[in-house]
Formats: C-alpha cells, structure tokens, sequence
C-alpha cells in the first residue's frame, strides 16, 4: 500500500461525489438509454430500470463505497488490496487483478470514443461539415464521413496520413494523463467540479432548445416535439398485447437491469479506489445514493428528453428505429442529421459533442486511477514510474483497437468481452463478498458508520438474497443470448482472435504483478502495513 | 403521446428531480467536520531525484 508521508484524499465531500458521478456519466446517458428504452417497451422500460436501479444499482453502489473505504482505512487503494482486507484468500486477488484489468482495457477504446467527440466537437467549431444543399443526402453523408474519420471500412487506414484520428487521440491521452499527474484533489476533482456543471449547463440549454422546436417541418407536421417525446415515453404493447405488455418480455428486463447496471460504472473497479481516498468515518450512503441521483438526472432527465426526441422530429419513425439500437449510429449518423436541419446548428452540433467529450473524460479519467494507485501501493512506484508504465500499456491497447478498425473489431471485442461481461462477473463477486464473506449485517453497519443517512435493514436481504440472484440471471441471459454468435465471430475475424489473444495476455500479466504486490505487503510489518486513516 | 407516456415521462423526471435536489439538500446541508482534510498543497510524487 502507499507509504508516502502525504496520502491523497479528496478536497471536499462534493468533490468526490461529482468524481464518482463525472465517472458514471458518459456517453451512455445520452446515446445507450435512450436508444434502449425506445426499442425495449418505450415508457414501459421505466418500470423494470427503476426497479433494478433500487435493487440491484444502488445497493451495489453501497458496496462498492463501503468496501472502497474499508480498505482504504488500511492503507489500501487498489482492489487487489481492498478485496484482501476484506477476504485473505487467493480469489481475492484473482479478482482485484480484475478489478484493475477491467479499467485498463476499458479505458484502451474508450478513450478512442472521447477523442471522435472532441474531433466532432471540433468539426463543428470549425463549420467543415458541409453535407451539401439536399437534405436527402444528409444521411449518406455523415454515415461516410463517420466511417472514414474512424477507419470504418480498412484495417489500419487511420495510419494512412492525412486522418486527424491519432493527433486527436494523443491529445485525450495527454489531457487524461496530465489530470492523473496532477493528483486526486487537483487533478481529477478540480476538474470533476468544473466539468459536471458545464456539462450538464450545456445539456440543458441542448435540451430546451429540442423541447422548444415544435413543428420545424410544415411538410411532416406529425414529426413534431410532442409525438418525439411520445416514441421515446410511450409504452410500447408487444404484440398486440396491452399497454404494458411489454412487461411480459424478459428481455425488456434484462436490457432494463443491464443499463442500470452500465449507467452506474458498477463493476468497474472504480468506486473502490475512488472511496478509498475517504476518511474512515466519512459519509459513504448519502454520497453513494447522490452520485447516483447525479447520474440518474442526466440520464433520465436530459438524456431521455433530449436525443430521440430530436432524431424523431428531423428523422421520422422509421430511419430512427433502425439507428436507436447502436449507440454509434444515433450518436454519430443520426444526430449530426439533426443539426443539419436546427437552426444555429453548429453551435448546437459543438455544444451537443462538447458535453459528450466532457462526459467521456471524466469517465476515463477514472478509469485510469485504480492501475496508477496500485503500481504506486503494490510496488512503492512514483506517479511519475506508475503513469509512464500505464501509459505504455493502454496506448499499447488505444493502437490495437485503432488499427483494427475495420467495422470496429477490436472495439467490439474489447466492449464485449470486459465492458459487458467482466463487469457483471466483478460485482457478482463485490456483492457475494459484502453480503456473505463479510456478512450483510456487519457490512452495512461498516456503511453506516459516519453515514448522513442509514440504509434501510431491508437491503440487508437485498444484498444477500436479491443482488446476487439478479446479477446471475442478467449474466445467465446476456451469454445465452450472445455468447454463441460472439464466440463465432472470434473464430472466423483474425483480428478478433489478436484482441482476445491480447487481452488475455494483459490480465496475465496484471495478475502476476498482484501476485508480487501482495507477497510485498505479506513481507512489510508493523504502522506502514497496518496504518489506519484515523477515527478508526 | 398517450395519457400512459405523460405519467411515465413526467413519473419518471419527476421522480429523479427530487431524488437529486433530496440528496445535494442533504449534502449541502451536513456539517462540514473539522477532520476532512484538504488536500496537499503540494503533490508528493516519490520520486528518487
């Protein structure tokens, strides 16, 4: 763990709280929910993404926080040392190395999508999208100009000189590695603090000028705000059935909790380290339920109200219903459309990418925290040794995925493999070691200690009991629905099997330095192994 | 939109407006402990010179 005379710690409670809340937030809230919840019931999806947002969403969060914390309290910031705190075993270590593979190998294409939003961003600063006078054509037109910025249609043709892509993705690098050199409170908090704000003001000012655009088109007067508002929130009858007949759908609810699930970052390893840096009786339950709140606003509030309703109005029924399903062709094809047609559409275009690459940002920031503070606690590294380190290997990864960028395999890999599948294995994990390893009744009274507010002793069972349950079922149906075709495509796509192949090298490596870090913890004694955090 | 999707939209916003405002009430509200560290002036990046 760190030995440093200094330890890191946040400013202030907001400023862990929009950091926790800026590393949710992210492209997701404004492109996956609305896409999902238009295709899976409308209006209807509300009923089991609520449901799964106060059984399994929160409470995980609760977990997280409260496992985070614990293990900060011992010295500890990384989850390979925060699982063994609270379980001394090998699995625990199995899964920390996860816990810090997971963020890492995240962060390798998620950090290309933030530097596509900071090259639309630009683009629209700059007024080079110039579609031409028909509107016909608008949509061939950024679906090619998509496709040729992110090296859709060849492997390696991003290499090729003249694309912008890489001078952009160093510079995502170079602003997320800058914020992690500059620490906790003056690196990722500072800007957590200013970044959430301004996203969320410009989201707003998105948001009223979509709500206030009425009937732009004369000639399609039922493409108007209100029936845009009505794809996205009205409850869609399957089949002929009832108004929420949908309900009757078990995909409805998987997609349902697997949003949930995604929206809140849950499973990532990154509310651990991020807790960790809390004081030991430092408020954890309020903070949790806020960051979530927080999260949940943009979403529900700005991300449901705003997208497919403006891709309705300009778009139509139809051509929407084929691009709301893929984040990257409502975000990408179908929204650039729209600006097309807004009036002041391009300063609406910049403030609609800005706000989506300040999203993205202060979530890869946090994904970048837990790998530097275990190089740091594991092996005594600097910052400096531990971010030049991270950095070879995530940019070793970021080349990977731009390489192979022919329909964005590697991409799809990576997201499939880690960003949806590990990540619910990982919080299985988080909720059986919280609510049976450490005891659901011991581990919300660790919550609750200096909390604002205190879980209520039903959650005791839902952690045990209902988290762990659900959590399968979402895992059992995600890889009955998709392991076969995706085990398929490994097969046949070369690239595929090098990503797959990579990725499982990276983990073996990571767990190899867990391995080492923790037979340097076993060897260190005494205040430097056992030091509390005080109010212990 | 239908009578159902106004109670949905309006349920559903509704609903996460007043969790939020509830919990940063909350936040704003609660005592600011004298133990909360502020953070370092300066960052200690262990390196050897």
């Amino acid at each position: 763990m760190s030995t440093g005379a200094r330890r890191e710690s946040w400013g202030t409670k907001v400023g862990v709280i929009l950091a926790v809340a800026g590393s949710a937030v992210g492209l997701g809230n404004f492109l996956r929910f609305p896409g999902r919840a238009a295709l899976y019931g409308g209006g209807a999806f509300m009923v089991p993404y609520f449901i799964s947002l106060v059984i399994i969403g929160i409470p995980i969060c609760w977990v997280e926080w409260t496992l985070g914390r614990q293990g900060g309290r011992r010295g500890f910031n990384s989850a390979p040392g925060i699982f063994s705190v609270a379980w001394q075993h090998g699995t625990s270590r199995f899964f920390g190395a996860l816990a810090v593979f997971i963020p890492v190998v995240i962060y390798m294409y998620y950090v290309f999508i933030e530097s596509w939003c900071l090259g639309y961003a630009l683009n629209y600063l700059r007024g080079a999208f110039v579609p031409g006078p028909d509107p016909s054509g608008y949509p061939a037109y950024f679906a090619n100009q998509f496709n040729t910025f992110i090296g859709v249609n060849a492997d390696g043709a991003l290499f090729q000189g003249g694309s912008p892509a890489l001078l952009l993705l160093a510079l995502c690098f170079g602003l997320n590695f800058f914020l992690i050199y500059r620490g906790l409170s003056k690196g990722i908090e500072a800007f957590c603090k200013w970044a959430m704000p301004a996203l969320i003001i410009a989201a707003v000012i998105v948001l009223v000028r979509v709500l206030t655009l009425g009937t732009p088109n004369p000639a399609h007067p039922d493409q108007n705000v209100v029936n845009g508002l009505g794809f996205m929130w009205n409850p869609k009858p399957a089949g002929g059935g009832g108004t929420f007949s949908a309900l009757a759908n078990p995909q409805v609810w998987l997609e349902a909790a697997g949003q949930i699930f995604f929206t809140l970052s849950v499973g990532f390893g990154v509310i651990l380290t991020y807790s960790s840096y809390l004081k030991a009786n430092d408020d954890v339950v309020l903070s949790g339920l806020t960051a979530s709140a927080t999260n949940e606003f943009c979403e529900v509030c700005l991300g449901g109200l705003i997208t497919i309703p403006a891709a309705f109005i300009f778009l139509g029924a139809a051509p929407l219903a084929l691009v709301a399903g893929s984040s990257i062709g409502l975000g990408f094809h179908a929204v650039p459309v729209v600006f097309e047609y807004l009036p002041a559409g391009r300063f609406f275009g910049f403030l609609w990418f800005g706000l989506l690459f300040l999203a993205a940002v202060t979530s890869s920031l946090s994904m970048l925290q837990p790998a530097i503070a275990f190089f740091e606690e594991g092996f005594g590294m600097g910052r400096r040794s531990s971010m030049a380190t991270l950095g070879l290997i995530t940019a070793s990864g970021s080349l990977l995925v731009v390489y192979f960028s022919k329909d964005t395999v590697a991409l799809d890999v990576m997201d499939f493999w880690v960003g949806s599948t590990l990540l619910v294995v990982l919080a299985l994990f988080e909720v059986v070691l919280f609510g049976w390893v450490i005891g659901a009744e011991r581990g919300i009274k660790e919550a609750n200690r200096g909390s604002d507010i205190r879980i209520p002793a039903v959650f005791r069972y839902v952690i045990r009991y209902v988290c762990p349950a659900y959590l399968l079922a979402i895992l059992v149906g995600f890889a009955y629905s998709n392991f076969p075709s995706q085990a398929r495509s490994v097969a046949e796509r070369p690239a595929a099997l090098l990503t797959v192949g990579y990725m499982v090298v990276v983990f073996f490596f990571l767990w190899l330095l867990v391995q080492a870090a923790a037979r340097r913890w076993n060897r260190s004694t005494g205040p430097a192994r056992h030091r509390h955090r005080g109010g212990s | 939109m239908t009578l159902a999707g106004w109670c949905l939209m309006l349920g559903s916003v509704g609903f996460v407006l007043t969790l939020t405002a509830y919990c940063f009430f909350r936040v704003l509200r609660s005592p600011v402990t004298k133990d909360h560290l502020h953070a370092p002036l300066d960052i200690e990046t262990h390196e050897v010179d």
